[in-house]
């Protein structure tokens, strides 16, 4: 199992302590919606700090979410948020947690401002706090200067503005954000991924970042957890699950490409095959022996190397190597 | 420095109990509609019944001739039926939008995710409609019951009485509950408030009519327990000591009032999710 305790560079030591150990721990977690089987003995834990919870559409990140919150009951295993039990303790986890939905979601008739004051009371902050709150946070996602207006007036990425908005102004321990980058234009997508990298590195929030876009977890989060049909395909620190030891070439041969990929495979090593006539081969170790092999083995199958360069490991080679894509 | 680092600290103020939150949104829900110009007048219009008794009670009271005006135990169950088109336009006005609005908007996800649980919920709406509506029925019986004591000058008419201070309490409080709860679960099953109104005041008008039509063919009105309303006020005779207008037992009106207002909450603990699951 990969190291996945939290990192010490993003603790503040000017503000107070926030919850350190894991945020959540999931244990043979079934879910099941109907027939549908949306979560298959799901056991992860994810540790404080910023973690993505990355998959593709229908892959089970939502309603991971969502059982945490405790909106849904298992079919079998448990759950813990904050070290409290969800079962028994879901009232107390949701005062400790902000979330914000994957849809748009406000209080009907409401500005903005009275919109997140409101959010604040219900979470169990006085009036007057929740009200001064409530134009700080607003201020904080760039919504100081609409505060007044009424959400239903807002563009869609206000909307997602003010549902982070909603979901920090009682300053949780810990904070879901499912898909807060949806519908978003370039600039404003930027802006609400800088809030979230701010928010996790900057003020200590804890966060769970539920999203199918690589580049915004890896952009945010320090750990990832990887889901894939329901099932937890992999997770770990982002940085130690990109480098595994080894390195990534993109390499183009001339010849018999299938059969050289037959080769390599039965050599041990792990190759996909692109679109193009390009495969990625992933060689263990960090010296130059790996790619001498290489070149051995296209010599002995009498295949001629045209390209091999070195990528750059990404989180989508990570995902890929997770989901089994190609 | 970037503008929100200005924008974001730590909360280290003190935090309500759990299990409050419902106060909260019941709190705001009455704020949200007595500022509505419609509503005051709805009110104001509450409250014309009660002034009209008023009056009726003082000529009673202050000319000889008129004795004939003065009060008896069944004017307060009158006044009560009265009401009962008070109760009617507040609670469409107030209700139907009070959990309709919530799914259009998505609201449910919110209110559930902070520490507040699905009856929790229920309770918030329930009061925001129970206060209005105890606002114009128990209010105004009680405060004609003490006119009359004031205008009298004495008590004694509430000693001979006494029973009217359940009575009213009781009858008010099926009248309410009935009108509130049956309203939320309508509320609960629709993302459209128009249609929520349109099908309370259907479920009103159709089972009064159905039950007036089996009436007409069969002579007999044993078929009031179809009819919330008739229940209701076939309820509302026995709990004032006055002549059942229909040929119904009381425990079966009473039934079915009971079972209109468990099925409504019913309705409402399986509709007010945080998560609305299609299969």
């Amino acid at each position: 199992m990969p190291d996945i305790s939290p990192n010490p560079d993003v603790q503040d030591q000017a503000s107070p302590a926030r919850f350190a150990g894991p945020v959540v721990k999931a244990d043979a977690l079934s879910v099941r919606y109907g027939k549908n089987q949306a979560l298959k003995d799901i056991t992860a834990v994810f540790p404080a700090g910023a973690v993505g919870l990355l998959g593709p559409n229908g892959a089970g990140k939502s309603t991971l979410l969502k059982s945490l919150l405790g909106f849904l009951v298992p079919e079998r295993g448990s759950m813990k948020v904050l070290d409290l039990d969800v079962a028994t303790s879901a009232l107390e986890i949701r005062e400790r947690i902000g979330y914000m939905p994957e849809s748009d979601a406000h209080i009907p008739g409401m500005n903005a401002v009275s919109f997140v004051a409101y959010c604040g009371q219900l979470s169990g902050l006085p009036a007057v706090d929740a009200m001064q709150r409530a134009h700080e946070v607003l201020y904080y996602v760039g919504l100081g200067e609409a505060r007044y207006r009424n959400i239903e007036t807002y563009s869609t990425g206000m909307k997602q503005r003010i549902k982070l908005a909603q979901a920090i102004v009682h300053d949780p321990d810990l904070l879901f954000l499912d898909e807060p980058t949806n519908g978003m234009d370039p600039k404003g997508r930027d802006e609400m991924l800088e809030l979230i990298h701010d928010l996790a590195h900057q003020k200590n929030v804890n966060l769970i970042l539920s999203s199918h876009l690589l580049p915004d977890v890896e952009y945010t989060c320090d750990h990832v957890v990887v889901m894939d049909k329901g099932t937890v395909a992999t997770y770990g620190p982002i940085d130690a699950l990109k480098g595994q030891g080894g390195r990534v070439y993109e390499m183009r041969v001339k010849g018999d490409q299938q059969q050289f990929i037959e080769v390599l495979k039965a050599a041990g090593y792990d190759v996909h095959d692109t679109d193009e006539d390009v495969m990625r081969v992933f060689v263990p170790g960090t010296s130059d022996d790996g790619t001498k092999a290489l070149f051995a083995l296209a010599a002995r199958e009498r295949v001629q190397v045209r390209h091999l360069r070195p990528s750059v490991p990404t989180l989508e080679d990570v995902f890929a190597r997770a989901v089994g894509e190609k | 420095m970037p503008i929100h680092d200005q924008g974001y600290r730590r909360y280290l103020g003190t935090r309500a109990a759990i299990g409050k939150s419902w106060q909260v949104m019941t709190r705001a829900g009455v704020m949200t509609v007595v500022t509505k110009r419609i509503f005051i007048g709805m009110m104001i219009f509450g409250w014309g019944g009660y002034l009209i008794r008023a009056v009726q009670i003082y000529v009673s009271q202050v000319f000889t001739q008129a004795s004939f005006l003065a009060p008896k135990g069944e004017t307060f169950r009158e006044f009560l039926d009265q009401q009962g088109l008070v109760v009617f336009f507040i609670t469409i006005y107030v209700g139907a939008g009070l959990i309709a609005n919530d799914r259009r908007a998505n609201a449910m996800q919110l209110y559930l995710s902070k520490p507040m649980t699905n009856y929790e919920y229920i309770a918030g709406k329930l009061a925001i409609l129970f206060i209005f509506l105890v606002g114009v029925t128990f209010l105004p019986a009680m405060a004609l019951l003490l006119t009359q004591a004031a205008f009298a000058g004495s008590f004694e008419f509430i000693r001979n009485n006494l029973y009217l201070l359940p009575a009213i309490t009781l009858f008010s409080l099926a009248e309410v509950l009935l009108a509130a709860t049956t309203m939320l679960a309508l509320s609960s099953l629709s993302k459209s408030s128009r249609f929520v109104a349109v099908m309370y005041a259907g479920l009103f008008f159709f089972t009064t009519a159905l039950f007036n039509a089996l009436r007409g063919i069969t002579g007999s009105s044993r078929f009031a327990w179809l009819s919330p309303s008739a229940s209701l006020q076939q309820l509302g005779d026995i709990i004032f000591r006055l002549e059942p207008r229909y040929q119904v037992s009381s425990a079966v009106a009473a039934v079915a009032v009971l079972v209109m207002i468990t099925g409504s909450i019913w309705i409402l603990t399986r509709r007010v999710r945080g998560v609305e699951i299609v299969t």
